[in-house]
């Protein structure tokens, strides 16, 4: 049922909270190395979704394979594969670059050495060596934004999810992150990623758009905009949420 | 594990205020209950209603007079005088001697002084009458000797005005440490691992390898470390500057004081599966917990002296149990067998309060 090619994925995943249906039925596949933008508006599951890709909730039902291993069984093996930065940055404010790197790679069970090595490429692919023993909260936002993603990349996991990982940041650190999104990208590890700003999602190879806990339209943006007619993604997005919202009405009136 | 535990040193040893509450508050408080609540009262005035002036009396007066606690200032000449007396503000305690003492003492066998306090300061009239009692039993004991087949009876009554019934001992010692291991280990830890939550770094460690509980102890092992030290200076402190006995084996108060603070990081574990942020984490200690310890638990106002629904209520402060333990090794020498109750009560407290937090955090990963 895997594919070698799939390094995510997902067939006929249902998340229920009592009643209430979170993630209604969603299959979709992710390719390994690929950029993968998943969108939908707040509330729409895309949050939920995440967290059982990570590993923190078990679906109702569903089967699920992240990195080759069960959501249901293996999921400290999945843990051990995957990166993950939240849109908070979550790097303690009050510790240096380096202790940061070594608290992460310790949590991962890297070695010293190990540890060491990594954060001297890691630092000096963004060019912040000389920043090693400054403490983070002193750095500006889009360091910090920087270094959270390298961080969450320090143990080479085979993805990193990335919640919202530019929200409340100037356009000049976005561009400069998505570069390094893009340069991981290019050296295999997969970027499954959520935003809310539509201009991002052009950036995706794929993505997928959530609503009301189901996937409305999943393909390349270039597909996405020409199945709709329109010039940007944004234009899309607001189409499949506009659509939603006249079969509401329907309900309503019949 | 290590580097957890190493991480959470930084956090503490690099917060200025963390730093504060740990090291200084210990020290700032043992300081200041220790010097500014002094039981020790020497030459508190006192006035005499002797309504016999015969032999027995003006013995028992010299009497106290010579001991060091007692200066005598007035000698009343009729009941009224008594409540004027005391208004006036100087005078802390009168001893009413009924009339024909002496008489009394030879015939009944039975004579009774009144002692009456200013209990509008509570713990010096309880104290000073306590002086009082001892000096007068002394005192009795010296007559039973010398008039032997016979024993005669004094019969203190000690009342205490504005203020019936007073009870209760100061122990500050045991009972700052209590309040000092439930602000470190429960507001501490729930702050601590609300900040985590709230920085979104939780989310971090929850997706890493790591199994929640070896977030959880990470996060608990260096206040566990913190805790003992700080419990052990104060100890020192309370024996080398204030001579405060520790009379009991060593080995077991170690033992219970690690118990309560496992038991009050429960507590603090517990907070924070409720608390989304520090503020709130930092309110509910405070209400749920500073104050209640504070209140409830003894250290301050007796338990015996509370309405029925008070002392219900404190039944179930953690800290009422360990600062009975604590009290009990200290100052009686009691070994286990006199307090396994409580023990088993502390025990049955961090069962509880761990189930309650693994319920919390099962139902959030639900």
């Amino acid at each position: 049922m895997t594919n070698d090619q799939h390094i995510i994925s997902v067939e006929n995943l249902v998340k229920k909270f009592g009643s209430f249906v979170a993630n209604d039925n969603l299959t979709f596949f992710v390719k390994k190395g690929e950029i993968f933008g998943f969108l939908g508006a707040n509330g729409a599951g895309k949050t939920t979704a995440i967290k059982i890709l990570c590993g923190l909730w078990k679906p109702t039902s569903g089967s699920i394979n992240v990195a080759g291993f069960d959501v249901y069984k293996q999921t400290e093996k999945i843990k051990k594969n995957i990166g993950y930065m939240s849109q908070k940055f979550s790097l303690y404010d009050d510790m240096t670059v380096a202790e940061n790197f070594t608290f992460y790679g310790g949590i991962y069970g890297l070695k010293t050495i190990k540890i060491k090595e990594r954060m001297h490429v890691l630092l000096k692919k963004l060019g912040l060596e000389e920043y090693k023993d400054r403490v983070i909260g002193s750095l500006p936002l889009g360091w910090k934004q920087k270094l959270a993603f390298s961080i969450a990349t320090i143990h080479e996991p085979a993805i990193v999810f990335l919640d919202e990982p530019t929200s409340g940041v100037d356009p000049v650190t976005r561009r400069q992150f998505w570069d390094m999104i893009y340069e991981a990208a290019h050296e295999g590890t997969t970027v499954f990623l959520t935003t809310h700003y539509m201009d991002e999602a052009e950036y995706c190879e794929r993505v997928s758009i959530m609503v009301d806990g189901h996937i409305e339209a999943l393909d390349t943006p270039a597909a996405l905009k020409e199945q709709f007619g329109v010039g940007t993604m944004e234009e899309v997005f607001l189409k499949i949420a506009r659509k939603e919202v006249v079969i509401q009405d329907n309900n309503v009136t019949v | 594990m290590r580097g957890f535990i190493i991480k959470e040193f930084y956090h503490i040893f690099r917060d200025v205020r963390t730093m504060i509450i740990l090291f200084g508050m210990p020290v700032v408080q043992v300081l200041l209950f220790g010097f500014a609540l002094t039981n020790e009262i020497k030459d508190a005035n006192i006035a005499v209603l002797d309504h016999s002036k015969d032999i027995v009396t003006t013995e028992i007066i010299s009497k106290i007079v010579a001991s060091d606690y007692f200066k005598l200032t007035e000698n009343l000449e009729n009941e009224a005088q008594i409540e004027a007396e005391f208004r006036k503000g100087k005078i802390k305690q009168v001893i009413v001697f009924e009339d024909n003492f002496a008489q009394k003492l030879e015939k009944d066998r039975n004579a009774s002084i009144h002692i009456i306090g200013d209990a509008s300061d509570p713990n010096t009239a309880s104290i000073l009458a306590n002086y009082t009692a001892a000096i007068i039993k002394d005192y009795q004991a010296g007559i039973l000797i010398t008039q032997a087949p016979f024993p005669m009876m004094i019969t203190p009554e000690p009342a205490m005005l504005f203020n019936q019934e007073l009870k209760g001992v100061f122990m500050f010692v045991p009972g700052i440490i209590t309040i000092l291991l439930m602000l470190v280990c429960a507001m501490m830890t729930s702050i601590s691992i609300a900040r985590e939550k709230e920085l979104g770094t939780m989310e971090v460690l929850l997706v890493s390898p790591l199994k929640p509980v070896q977030i959880i102890v990470g996060k608990v092992t260096p206040y566990i470390v913190l805790s003992v030290i700080n419990a052990f200076s104060i100890l020192l402190l309370g024996y080398f500057v204030f001579g405060v006995p520790i009379r009991g084996n060593i080995g077991l108060l170690l033992f219970e004081t690690i118990l309560f603070i496992v038991m009050a990081l429960s507590m603090g574990i517990l907070i924070s599966t409720i608390a989304r942020n520090q503020q709130i984490a930092l309110m509910i200690s405070l209400a749920g917990l500073m104050l209640p310890t504070i209140l409830l638990s003894g250290f301050i106002f007796p338990v015996e002296n509370m309405p029925i629904v008070l002392q219900w209520l404190s039944n179930i402060m953690p800290s009422k149990w360990f600062i009975i333990i604590i009290r009990s090794i200290m100052l009686k020498g009691s070994e286990i067998n006199y307090i396994w109750k409580e023990t088993l009560i502390l025990l049955l407290m961090i069962s509880i309060f761990i189930g309650l937090s693994i319920r919390n955090f099962k139902v959030r990963l639900e």
